[in-house]
């Protein structure tokens, strides 16, 4: 499709690829222990990727289409896709498989490729920048590469006009806009814009059961030696705890004005010269 | 499908190499930054250091990288490539690569180093590590690729054995820049990779440069006073911004404010905005979360104001005042100024050097 003919009539077929993350706000450090306490921590869809799917959802109500949100990872996994059903998204695929544990950003990014593939045409593929649980932000430009697409990373604002997108991309000494034909592969800022809260129609979406797709590896036709751990050129040959500056921890407790003098005399024997 | 095929594993794979990225005119900060460390890592490995530097009228930014410690430049120069976009820098990448197999490629972590190895390692099938803070030379020989795991609280040390080239992205101002040698020599290289109209898939339709100050105030400031949930509301972050003054530092926020659209995310400290390492860092109203925790404990002296005398930022703190911050930081305030004219706000190399 060129410019011009038309395309601004034609609704967008957006996909939206998301990863559930235990809850970063959640975790909490064991006083005695100093490890993270993961155990009941709970999950969410990964920040930044709320952010593409509002993004998303915005797209389609102003030019119509449909939203198609697609994971990879466990069964448990479908608590995130309902919830982005019931946000507004039309169905959700999720490519779970004993297979691909252990996936690196490479079999992660050829994967999902390779769902999108089933998945026939689309206008544009939303990630969010990064995960919080890994923050690489490797699988966005990944899946672009593999899909042979135009990609623009770190958007704060993205704009689809006629059969171009536009992004706006907030890098480090400012923010420059790209733009380029569909499709392509977008990657958008954490904390851009509100995800939208699940409605009731959408929860009674839900309810009603049928949206959500799971697909296997053999369902992709994958390459066993090109997923999972075996697919991975990466591995973490080892986890080394951080050893943390022993702090002081010494706390004030008297009334403002005394606590603000202990602790300038404090910082003062420290070094810390203050005026 | 891009170009298929990996340059392949390899025993005949040498070299270490970084990405010189050059920006409206100057090098990255982050790329000077990386030369130091890959010519370290490069002389552990008796490698050859280049780096490989895209870009427009360049000759005086293959000279500087030179300078600081490469023994070689593969330039890439043409008006198109003025300016980053993911496609030709890709295309160029995996061209040179593929023709010289380095064995190691490293990249700043700079948003546009992440955008361009995370299309390069999907097109190129290798691996590629991203904002590692150390790395390390194996007794095999492999490339030790150190970064934060989820949470701040421990690091992975990742290993790319069979692929090659090793690759990583090294996280921005973590490594010291190395000095500039205007003595020292080295060999420019013009590679030709030819550029299609298809490669440009992307125009860079508008740039809003953001202003100096706002962009490095907290990477930089050696005091920062940090506001979280406990300020309430965006006017309260005035009183901060008074706070900061009287400690000739600058404001900073855990996720909080941000989201809540109080401050912008620039000034985000944790997991998912900076991690800062100045002298003193006093945190105000601020649990402690501790995707919070993980962008300042390594700060030099840590102060925590909180009413909460359970709030976990008291588990990092080297002092805390439990109190109401709305009468703790305006008293704070109040003795500063009481105490200055007396001496220059200072903070001694001792407090900051842990």
């Amino acid at each position: 499709m060129t410019a011009g003919d038309g395309g601004a009539k034609r609704g967008l077929r957006i996909i939206v690829c998301i990863k559930q993350v235990p809850k970063a706000q959640e975790l909490s450090v064991d006083p005695v222990t100093k490890t993270l306490k993961r155990v009941g921590v709970p999950s969410e869809i990964n920040p930044p990727d709320q952010n593409a799917l509002e993004t998303a959802l915005r797209l389609k109500a102003e030019r119509g289409g449909e939203v198609l949100v697609l994971s990879m990872g466990p069964t448990s996994f479908d608590e995130s896709l309902e919830r982005a059903i019931a946000m507004g998204a039309d169905r959700a695929y999720l490519i779970s498989d004993r297979a691909l544990g252990g996936s690196d950003t490479v079999p992660t990014a050829n994967t999902l490729s390779e769902a999108i593939h089933k998945l026939g045409s689309f206008d544009l593929v939303l990630c969010g920048e990064e995960t919080t649980d890994s923050s690489t932000g490797h699988v966005g430009p990944g899946i672009a590469g593999h899909l042979d697409v135009p990609q623009i990373t770190y958007c704060s604002d993205v704009v689809v006009v006629g059969d171009r997108v536009r992004g706006t991309r907030m890098i480090e000494d400012g923010a420059e806009t790209w733009e380029c034909a569909l499709p392509a592969v977008v990657t958008v800022d954490f904390g851009c814009n509100r995800p939208r809260e699940p409605s009731l129609t959408g929860k009674i979406r839900v309810k009603r059961g049928g949206l959500i797709t799971r697909w296997s590896a053999a369902d992709l036709n994958l390459d066993p030696a090109k997923i999972g751990l075996r697919g991975s050129p990466t591995i973490v040959a080892k986890v080394e705890t951080v050893q943390l500056p022993d702090r002081q921890g010494k706390i004030f407790r008297e009334e403002p004005a005394v606590a603000v003098a202990l602790l300038l005399e404090a910082l003062k024997k420290d070094g810390v010269v203050l005026p | 499908m891009t170009d298929p095929g990996s340059p392949g594993a390899g025993p005949h794979a040498s070299g270490v190499w970084v990405f010189v990225e050059a920006r409206r005119g100057a090098l990255r900060d982050v790329s000077i930054q990386l030369i130091g460390e890959a010519r370290r890592i490069a002389d552990r490995k008796g490698a050859v250091l280049s780096g490989v530097l895209p870009g427009w009228k360049i000759d005086s930014l293959a000279r500087e990288a030179i300078e600081y410690g490469l023994d070689r430049v593969y330039v890439v120069e043409d008006p198109r490539l003025e300016t980053y976009t993911s496609r030709p820098f890709t295309k160029i990448l995996a061209a040179l690569i593929r023709k010289h197999r380095p064995e190691i490629v490293l990249f700043g972590a700079s948003k546009n180093g992440r955008d361009l190895g995370g299309r390069l390692h999907a097109v190129i099938d290798t691996g590629l590590a991203a904002d590692c803070v150390r790395f390390d030379v194996t007794p095999e020989g492999y490339l030790d690729m150190i970064r934060p795991a989820f949470g701040g609280r421990s690091l992975a040390h990742i290993h790319c054995e069979k692929q090659r080239p090793q690759m990583a992205s090294a996280r921005q101002n973590v490594f010291r820049p190395p000095p500039r040698n205007l003595s020292r020599r080295g060999e420019v290289v013009r590679e030709a990779v030819e550029i299609t109209d298809a490669d440009l898939d992307v125009r860079v339709v508008r740039f809003v440069e953001t202003p100096k100050h706002d962009v490095s105030k907290i990477d930089d400031a050696k005091i920062l006073v940090s506001g979280g949930a406990g300020l309430g509301e965006a006017k309260n972050f005035a009183l901060l911004e008074d706070f900061a003054d009287v400690l000739g530092g600058a404001v900073a926020a855990s996720r909080k404010p941000v989201d809540a659209g109080w401050v912008p995310k620039a000034v985000q400290v944790g997991q998912t905005g900076k991690t800062v390492r100045p002298n003193l860092y006093v945190a105000v109203g601020i649990s402690g979360a501790v995707q919070h925790l993980a962008g300042m404990q390594e700060a030099g002296t840590i102060v925590a104001i909180n009413h909460d005398p359970k709030a976990a930022i008291f588990e990092v703190a080297d002092y805390g005042i439990v109190g109401d911050l709305f009468q703790v930081v305006p008293e704070m305030i109040r003795q500063l100024r009481a105490r200055s004219g007396k001496t220059a706000v200072a903070v001694s190399a001792a407090a900051g050097d842990r």
